[in-house]
């Protein structure tokens, strides 16, 4: 407890559910309206005498009048994408990613214009009423699909996350990656996306009893190209054209993108324009020499399709630091390619002990999922804060050293480790391994 | 092997689950028959049995020559990796601390170099190769990795002749999922 407290908090008294201060995740909801005094506990400047007695200047005056498209405030302006700078002239500038900042963020959406990015050959700059979609191979008539004529079709809408396979690559690593959560996991987004769902256009086209794949391929100059079983196809697969409500960004895939709900983010071919079904998988450049797991025994596993369960604390995270002792609130992103999370666990230990986490509606399969506990942080040294995932098949989130145990360290794609954040005692926050 | 019949009906099971509602009409057919030029143009992906290849050849000589001028800048002039991806050599290394994936240590099929690099090669002007360009590039890639000598001659009917030394290095982790249940 801060020896500033004047009040009564709402937590005082409340036992630990586990090691280091982890209360039971139900305590900040009871606390509902009593939580006012919160702040005090944790000295936060900003609200002396001197600028009580006066209105701030934006009451005193009419604010700026309307704007065909918002942008966030301007104090926001260090809420961007982490983008990996080149030297000049580098030659393949438009090959390689920027990650979301999972640290900056609250709820389940990432923002359209914060969703991560990965392109093998930069962002086409296409004219909608010139992209075509071609729909061909094993079909009985190849078809030509505009976005005028998609656009007639009857649409869906989920919320799904997208993520890269390679995300969070950098636990493979012998050292921790330094940096914010978005630096080694920012490689997930989540949107709305609302689209045609694929099923409609194969129908159309009449598929052949052979067909087992499809080869979906995109209009950008890397003509980047995956295979597809055609069983998920016609599951829960679409052919996406707003994110968000809005169309579909440029980086996403403007103006349409294949949206494969829980599989590796390489797979959601953007820039859509064809889709050749086929009785076999291709094997392209990115499903052979890419996105295959290079295990121990020098094979490589292919085809390793959905996403594996997943979560990460994204406050405290490292540069998202301690303000002094007191209460917390932990929270964080967990998800999962095979469906809706089912629970988190939290340990302030380093796994000796967990609690459950609250999860925040709504929570939807194959999607982004907020999870949160309270917690008393009291200073001292041994504290490591890990989350563990659980999804709705029973799927648990491996720690790293089982999961290296299991795969070796040169994976490079898949890694769905817990993540481990150390709690200094002086506040810094710390991504370690452990 | 899945039947005719089992065929239409997972693709009517799945067309009656979208969205979780069974739609009351059909959706639109709006679909335009493909022109067969535009078919031409678009239809190059080249699946390992080769379909597909095209007429042309190319011999790793005239493939050097291609590769110094528009891939050696990223790739190094033999191959060895610069700002991109090394190709040549690694052999053995899948199973060391240090591992080189090159297309002669890692890549399970000739036809995707093939494929690549008339898709998306070079970075700066991808599509600009013909046909005869392609096959000389792979095949200089493929000499340098000792997989063909320097006096053979790729083409549509060599190229299938090619084993890669990784061919076998890859598992399958796709399983295909038991139908689903009939909508209710």
């Amino acid at each position: 407890m801060s020896k500033k407290s004047e009040v009564a908090h709402p937590l005082d008294g409340a036992e630990p559910v586990a090691g280091n201060g982890l209360l039971h995740r139900r305590l900040f909801l009871r606390g509902g309206a009593l939580f006012t005094g919160a702040t005090a506990l944790t000295g936060i400047a900003g609200v002396g005498a001197a600028q009580a007695a006066d209105y701030p200047a934006w009451r005193k005056e009419p604010g700026r009048p309307f704007v065909a498209y918002g942008t966030p405030s301007k104090f926001e302006s260090d809420t961007q994408r982490i983008v990996t700078v080149r030297a000049p002239g580098y030659p393949t500038a438009g090959a390689g990613s920027s990650r979301t900042p999972l640290q900056l963020l609250e709820g389940i959406i990432t923002p359209s214009g914060l969703h991560f990015e990965r392109s093998h050959n930069g962002v086409p700059d296409i004219d909608p009423a010139q992209h075509k979609l071609l729909v061909h191979g094993l079909v009985k008539q190849p078809l030509v699909f505009t976005l005028e004529a998609l656009d007639r079709y009857p649409r869906k809408s989920a919320i799904h996350f997208v993520e890269c396979s390679g995300n969070s690559g950098g636990g493979w690593g012998l050292n921790p990656p330094v940096g914010p959560v978005g630096t080694m996991h920012g490689l997930v987004s989540c949107s709305e996306w609302s689209g045609v769902p694929l099923a409609y256009l194969l129908d159309e086209a009449g598929i052949d009893p052979k067909a087992k794949w499809i080869l979906a391929e995109g209009a950008d100059a890397a003509g980047m190209s995956r295979s597809v079983p055609l069983s998920k196809c016609l599951d829960d697969a679409m052919v996406a054209l707003f994110q968000n409500g809005e169309r579909v960004r440029p980086e996403q895939g403007y103006p349409m993108r294949l949206l494969l709900p829980g599989w590796e983010g390489n797979m959601n071919v953007k820039w859509l324009t064809r889709i050749k079904v086929t009785e076999g998988p291709t094997h392209t450049k990115d499903e052979t020499s890419k996105y295959t797991e290079l295990m121990p025994d020098g094979k490589a596993l292919q085809f390793t399709f959905p996403m594996g369960v997943k979560s990460t604390i994204t406050r405290p995270s490292e540069g998202v630091n301690m303000q002094g002792p007191g209460y917390y609130e932990i929270a964080g992103f967990a998800w999962s390619g095979n469906g809706k999370i089912a629970r988190v666990d939290v340990s302030a230990d380093g796994g000796q002990s967990w609690a459950p986490a609250a999860l925040q509606d709504p929570v939807f399969p194959k999607a982004l999922t907020r999870f949160r506990i309270p917690w008393e942080w009291k200073g001292g040294p041994g504290i490591v804060l890990q989350s563990r995932a659980v999804d709705e098949t029973g799927a648990v989130q491996p720690t790293r050293d089982k999961l290296i145990e299991e795969r070796g360290i040169k994976n490079a794609y898949h890694y769905n480790g817990i993540t481990s954040w150390e709690v200094r005692e002086s506040g810094l926050v710390k991504n370690v391994w452990a | 092997m899945f039947g005719r019949k089992r065929v239409a009906a997972a693709a009517a099971v799945a067309l009656a689950c979208v969205a979780g509602t069974a739609l009351a009409v059909d959706p639109p057919k709006l679909g335009q028959r493909a022109p067969a030029d535009l078919l031409a143009l678009m239809d190059k992906s080249i699946p390992p049995d080769g379909t597909g290849l095209p007429p042309g050849q190319g011999t790793p000589v005239q493939g050097q020559a291609v590769f110094l001028e528009k891939c050696a800048v990223c790739h190094g002039p033999r191959g060895e990796g610069l700002t991109n991806d090394r190709l040549v050599g690694g052999e053995g290394t899948l199973t060391q601390e240090i591992t080189a994936k090159t297309v002669g240590s890692f890549w399970p099929y000739a036809t995707t170099l093939f494929d690549y690099i008339r898709r998306a090669m070079p970075y700066d002007a991808p599509t600009s190769l013909k046909d005869d360009e392609v096959y000389a590039t792979a095949a200089y890639i493929l000499a340098l990795n000792g997989i063909i000598k320097e006096t053979d001659t790729l083409n549509a009917e060599t190229l299938m002749k090619v084993k890669m030394p990784n061919a076998d290095g890859f598992i399958n982790q796709w399983v295909e999922p038991a139908p689903k249940a009939a909508a209710r």
